[in-house]
């Protein structure tokens, strides 16, 4: 078979015919995938909730409800209930002032606001360095205390978290996200 | 050239990171640990062996002006594809990789194979061509990620084995660019010599 030649008709053929193959092929396989991709994101949410807040009877995904922060948008609270009691309250905290960008983390509290146990969902931080937040050392420390007698604030600022050495970035972000989780959360409670 | 020595060219003659020096950029950011590395070299590799073989079948229908443009959908289409399944499948890889599996699209190794090999080859050695050069860089990948987290932080396939921090700067990018070095320099040597 020859070569085709580099006419005007042959080429906008040639390239259509390849688009509507890609884009069919890319299709099939979205469709195919598109089941298992939300069912990973889902899990994922669902230990994380798991891992922040005691254990629960009820379906805290379905019973999400948002609450706003006062700075124009909302945090998704995920309620954790034992029968018909509240056990604690999961929150998708968010933080922008990250060394590398946004973090966010889920963190559990008690309804009294005392903090159980915090998860980093995704961050970016300096390898090394700041991904040290999603290690026990740094973050189990905010583990039983409550913000109202716990400054989140890291001690260079005045508070009582111990920053990650050489990461003081990345730790003054972490304690924003859980503050403005908390802060969230109690306004959303006095309503 | 016989198909075995077409196969192997790409592990060390032809290594597309250590002697091609082409896709270094995903090398440096995704070799902080081996398995991300090894990662990253199966998913490109995935993309060079499809490319190379469905560019072989249409290279002699695509009219040579527009070759780069078709080129491009079809690596793009197959890194597409590697996206979203390792995006069901592999969640916890794909989160590390991130940005890095799309920019596969504009590796230079993926497109250099298609215009160099695949376009004036038969499908077969295209394919061929595809594996040895994607187990190449899966190899230059994974030995440069388990060099720099053994170095960097101790540890091995996440597995720790000693205590403490290990020397931070080989994580970091400075680091990568130090061992990348290195490796290129040792490789010089064997070749070198082998001669």
């Amino acid at each position: 078979m020859a070569k085709t030649e580099s006419t005007f008709r042959n080429m906008a053929l040639s390239l259509t015919l390849i688009s509507l193959g890609a884009s069919a092929c890319l299709g099939f396989v979205y469709e195919l995938t598109k089941g298992p991709i939300e069912l990973s994101v889902l899990n994922k949410k669902i230990s994380a909730i798991r891992q922040v807040v005691p254990e629960f009877t009820n379906n805290p995904n379905e019973e999400m409800f948002l609450l706003p922060t006062g700075e124009g948008d909302s945090l998704e609270v995920y309620p954790a209930k034992k029968g018909d009691e509240i056990v604690g309250y999961a929150v998708n905290a968010y933080t922008n002032k990250g060394f590398s960008g946004k973090i966010t983390l889920m963190a559990g509290f008690k309804p009294d606001g005392t903090i159980i146990n915090i998860t980093v969902l995704n961050q970016k931080e300096t390898p090394g360095l700041g991904t040290k937040m999603t290690e026990p050392g740094f973050k189990d420390q905010f583990n039983g205390k409550n913000p109202a007698e716990f400054p989140l604030k890291v001690r260079k600022d005045g508070g009582s978290v111990d920053a990650i050495t050489a990461a003081t970035i990345s730790s003054r972000a972490f304690c924003d996200a859980i503050g403005r989780a908390y802060n969230t959360l109690q306004k959303g409670g006095q309503k | 050239m016989n198909q075995l020595e077409n196969f192997t060219k790409g592990l060390l003659k032809e290594n597309p990171i250590l002697v091609l020096v082409l896709g270094t950029c995903p090398t440096l950011a995704t070799t902080s640990s081996s398995l991300n590395g090894m990662g990253m070299g199966i998913a490109t590799t995935f993309v060079l062996i499809g490319s190379n073989v469905v560019i072989s079948l249409l290279s002699k229908v695509i009219p040579d002006k527009v070759r780069i443009p078709a080129f491009i959908v079809v690596i793009a289409s197959f890194v597409t594809i590697v996206d979203l399944v390792m995006q069901a499948y592999v969640p916890a890889l794909y989160e590390t990789l991130g940005i890095f599996i799309p920019l596969i699209v504009v590796n230079c190794i993926v497109l250099g194979r298609a215009e160099a090999f695949a376009s004036k080859n038969n499908v077969l050695t295209s394919l061929i061509d595809g594996a040895g050069m994607g187990i190449g860089f899966t190899l230059a990948l994974g030995i440069l990620g388990a060099f720099r987290e053994i170095v960097g932080s101790g540890t091995i396939f996440g597995y720790k084995f000693i205590s403490g921090d290990g020397v931070l700067v080989f994580i970091l990018a400075p680091g990568a660019f130090l061992a990348l070095g290195y490796m290129i320099a040792l490789v010089n040597r064997i070749k070198r010599t082998s001669k």
